[in-house]
């Protein structure tokens, strides 16, 4: 229990600053989320769900974090030049868990939309924000959703009113960025009603060669005919750990697409929680991780089918080189009456060496009977038929492997809906395997 | 064709009549110890067995390491409470039989009836049986003819008598007593079991088979079965087992231990058929078992085989360890549950040799209001290169209240290892139901058809008697499912 100790202490001494300077909706959960951490302590490896990853350990170090919100002098835009071309987004800069700018009103956002900071729109609607906020993200089933209820003071909103479709991808880029080893606690509540269309990109960065801790909770609230698209991408350093826990709910007929890439880290773990609440909504959850070095990325997906007709269709694949561990956890359940449920999982890795492990968990538990539910999972090399073939025509060994570990990972990128993006995650995820740039080229960091 | 029909169509209906037909109790007198578990029901079980002190010494040690051990909860079973103190540890039907007779006539009966003749002259095919009941072996048929090639084929008991130094070699070398909470409990307290020793390059001349029978009321059965299989050698072993209907729970805790050398092939097969309790989901047995084979010698290769149509909870996942090069491990598995059985079973292949293979072939059968759970690990270790493994799992449910669940684990640390599994889960086509319709089968018959096919892969491994004896449990456990 000593890695609670400090969080607990710290909560009992900061309470009055904490809870100053956030928002009385937020501050509203706050007491119930520290006693439900304290009762939970972080999960270990004996806890089944994080057997691959022990949470305990990567909280244990001593992190600072920026109770008083004082503000980091940055200008991202200087800093970063983060676009893809040919892809219209708009950006918005989280650095550490603050929203950057969140008073400047966006004039090219359709009239309703709001993409704002949590508190400040608490000022005024404080009845919105209480409908929506920890009502997915229960901090009684997971103590990292506590901790970070628990401490979280601000985050950012967007709430996309019945009927509007937004044809730019809101882009939001989280940086890290500190002069000592800091913990951030990001919260985020999308809201999507009726009908309503809209994409996102999340990008994870890391400005400073610190160590990070970003703890993150994504509630989405997906209502009847609503389109979701939420595409996470983290390019951050090996002292960084990120926990995140995003939380999805469909209403009927809506589609979520959840595309979560992990290209660097230190450790990792992703939890997806998606549950279907109205019938013939469908979800395609994917994610890709190409890992070398001492990375370590764990993917746990819970795909919830409470009612019938709906469909789940589940892709990750992993490359894993040098030292990295992978591990991928996916539950499907179905529950007693959701008939014909449709649902397919795949996991599919490749370990190029033999001090990288991947553990694989492909998990079905099913209640109704008229169902079709399948899953498959593999680990294994590349093709060497494939490369035979590929170096009697002159192709290098390396380059042939190369070639090999891209249409591998393709598969995954190929399943996001934004053209441009997917050209220049094919041109990242090349770059990556060829190891010739540390990190992204288009947002790189500009000194 | 007809004629199989009809035969069919008798079956079903006495099937009808008569759900459990193994579950009537044999009126004999049996020697059972006081209730209760302590250090000195744990010396009394050694002592009733005349043991010497290192397998006491044993015991112990095992007693003592469960007293500090907790009942496993992370199955997806619903297995209540037990209470050890409530259940006695010993039950021996043969202490008091008649002064002038081998066995007791009751007794040769009751096998009998089971279908398991004790008369060597009765038997038809070569099988020689070990039958058990209770905590003791009753009889073990054709030893003679198997001691002539060497092969020693005799109860547990028996062998620590009389072969104690080959039993303090191998008992416990596979599966440690510390190992999991129901194998300690096994090794402080076990009583009877099977010994199968085949000696350097015997083929094993007939199929050897134990046969379990709890028959006595608050009883558990703590069987535990060692094989060794030296090199060059080659034995098929069954294992069949019942339990009369009563409304309490029993609980059957056995271990089994393989250990399988150079070039040795060992095929086990289990058609497990304890009392389910009945369509309530009252009484029953409860089947918890650790089963493992260490395939220590080089190109070994060891085959599971089970029918899994018993018992009210099923807590088993036989295992191989692939320590050998080139070894080679298989596992076939139908498990059918039917009213509130719940069955958590499955298996682990841990791949620690070069060029080590293993095939899981697991299909799962739910209906009525059960809840039927595959469970496997497949691991390949940073020295197992070129390890590879098959599996695939596929569930079939028939009815809206029963569940079907698949929870495979990989494990891999080796770059040159190939893993791949695939599960899927269904009902019955209403296609295939309805062309069998067309064809004038009646639809509960249909269904016996079509289950019995999609489990075919697994039934074909059994050997001849007892994939017939398969099939019809199949059918009975289903029985009443349809409509």
């Amino acid at each position: 229990m000593n890695s609670e100790k400090q969080y607990i202490d710290l909560f009992e001494a900061n309470r009055e600053v904490i809870s100053a300077h956030s928002t009385a909706v937020m501050n509203a959960l706050r007491e119930k989320a520290f006693e439900d951490f304290k009762r939970q302590g972080f999960p270990t490896r004996k806890t089944e769900k994080y057997k691959y990853t022990d949470i305990s350990k990567l909280f244990e170090p001593d992190y600072g974090l920026n109770l008083q919100r004082l503000p980091m002098p940055i200008n991202p835009y200087e800093v970063f030049s983060c676009d893809v071309p040919r892809l219209s987004t708009a950006n918005h800069f989280v650095v550490n868990d603050a929203l950057l700018y969140p008073t400047t009103p966006n004039k090219q956002l359709p009239e309703g939309v709001v993409i704002t900071s949590i508190c400040d729109y608490a000022a005024k609607n404080p009845d919105f924000i209480a409908r929506y906020y920890g009502k997915l993200a229960k901090t009684e089933d997971d103590a990292v959703t506590a901790l970070n209820t628990m401490l979280a003071q601000d985050g950012l909103l967007v709430y996309v009113p019945r009927g509007v479709k937004l044809e730019n991808t809101i882009q939001v880029i989280n940086i890290l960025h500190t002069q000592v080893d800091l913990m951030v606690n990001r919260r985020v509540l999308i809201v999507v009603e009726p009908l309503a269309e809209v994409k996102f990109l999340f990008c994870d960065h890391t400005f400073d060669d610190q160590r990070f801790l970003a703890t993150q909770v994504i509630e989405a609230f997906v209502d009847d005919n609503a389109k979701l698209d939420l595409y996470c991408m983290e390019e951050t350093h090996e002292k960084n750990v990120r926990v995140s826990n995003v939380y999805i709910e469909q209403q009927a007929n809506s589609r979520v697409n959840h595309n979560v890439i992990t290209l660097h880290n230190g450790v990792t773990r992703n939890n997806v929680l998606l549950s279907f609440r109205g019938e013939d909504a469908e979800c395609n959850l994917s994610g890709c991780v190409i890992a070398d070095k001492k990375q370590h990325v764990d993917n746990n997906t819970v795909i919830d089918h409470a009612v019938p007709n709906c469909h789940s269709h589940e892709l990750y694949k992993y490359v894993l080189d040098d030292e990295a561990v992978g591990a991928f956890a996916g539950l499907v359940l179905v529950r007693k009456d959701a008939q014909h449920t449709d649902s397919e999982m795949r996991n599919q890795n490749i370990c190029a060496t033999k001090k990288a492990h991947m553990f694989t968990q492909p998990m079905l538990e099913i209640y109704a009977d008229d169902v079709k539910c399948s899953h498959g999972s593999t680990v294994g090399q590349l093709n060497s038929e494939a490369l035979f073939y590929m170096r009697q025509r002159g192709v290098s060994e390396k380059e042939a492997k190369l070639l090999l570990e891209f249409a591998f990972i393709n598969e995954v990128i190929d399943q996001m809906h934004l053209e441009p993006l997917r050209e220049r995650l094919h041109h990242l995820v090349e770059k990556r395997f060829r190891g010739e740039f540390d990190r992204c080229e288009g947002c790189r960091k500009v000194q | 064709m007809e004629e199989v029909k009809n035969e069919k169509n008798a079956f079903v209906r006495s099937v009808a009549e008569q759900k459990y037909e193994f579950g009537f109790t044999t009126d004999v007198e049996t020697d059972i110890i006081d209730k209760g578990l302590n250090e000195d029901v744990v010396r009394l079980i050694s002592s009733k067995k005349n043991e010497p002190e290192w397998l006491l010494a044993f015991r112990l040690k095992a007693f003592n390491h469960w007293k500090t051990m907790k009942q496993p909860n992370w199955a997806h079973v619903n297995l209540p409470e037990i209470d050890y103190q409530a259940i006695s540890y010993y039950a021996d039907p043969l202490a008091k039989k008649p002064a002038n007779k081998e066995l007791d006539p009751e007794l040769e009966k009751t096998f009998d009836k089971l279908g398991i003749p004790l008369e060597e002259r009765l038997v038809l095919g070569g099988v020689a049986v070990d039958a058990i009941m209770d905590s003791v072996s009753v009889k073990t048929t054709f030893k003679e003819k198997l001691a002539e090639k060497g092969v020693i084929f005799c109860s547990i008991g028996e062998a620590v008598q009389e072969h104690p130094d080959l039993v303090r070699q191998y008992l416990g070398s596979v599966v440690p007593y510390a190992d999991n909470f129901f194998a300690a409990l096994n090794s402080a307290v076990f009583s009877d079991g099977s010994f199968v020793y085949i000696p350097k390059g015997v083929r094993c001349p007939m199929e050897l088979s134990s046969y379990f029978r709890i028959n006595a009321r608050n009883t558990g059965q703590f069987e535990r079965t060692l094989i060794v299989a030296e090199d060059d050698t080659y034995v098929s072993y069954l294992e069949g087992c019942t339990a009369p209907m009563r409304d309490e729970n029993q609980l059957h805790a056995a271990i089994v231990e393989i250990i399988v050398k150079d070039n040795a092939e060992v095929k086990y097969s289990t058609v497990q058929n304890w009392y389910p309790g009945d369509e309530n989901g009252k009484g029953g047995v409860f089947n918890l078992v650790t089963k493992r084979g260490d395939l220590r010698g080089v190109n070994s290769k060891l085959s599971w085989t089970q029918v899994e149509t018993g018992s009210a909870i099923t807590w088993k996942y036989p295992s191989c360890i692939l320590r050998g090069d080139n070894s080679q491990a298989e596992f076939y598995s139908v498990a059918v549950t039917n009213h509130y059985q719940q069955a958590d079973t499955g298996t682990k292949m841990i791949h620690m040799g070069k060029n080590t293979k293993s095939t899981i072939i697991s299909k799962g059968i739910s209906a009525g209001r059960s809840q039927n759970s595959y469970r496997g690990l497949v691991r390949a270790t940073a020295n197992a290169d070129n390890a590879r493994n098959y599996s695939s799992c596929d569930s079939l449910l028939l009815g809206d209240k029963c569940g079907a669940h698949t929870f495979p684990y990989m494990d891999i640390h080796n770059d040159s290892a190939i893993i791949e599994h695939e599960a899927t889960t269904s009902k019955i086509s209403e296609a295939q139901l309805f062309y069998c319709n067309q064809r004038g089968i009646p639809t509960e018959q249909a269904v016996g058809l079509i289950v019995n096919g999609y489990a075919k892969e697994v039934l074909n491994k059994l050997p001849m008697e007892f994939a017939v004896e398969a099939q019809k449990l199949l059918s009975v456990s289903l029985e009443g499912t349809v409509g």
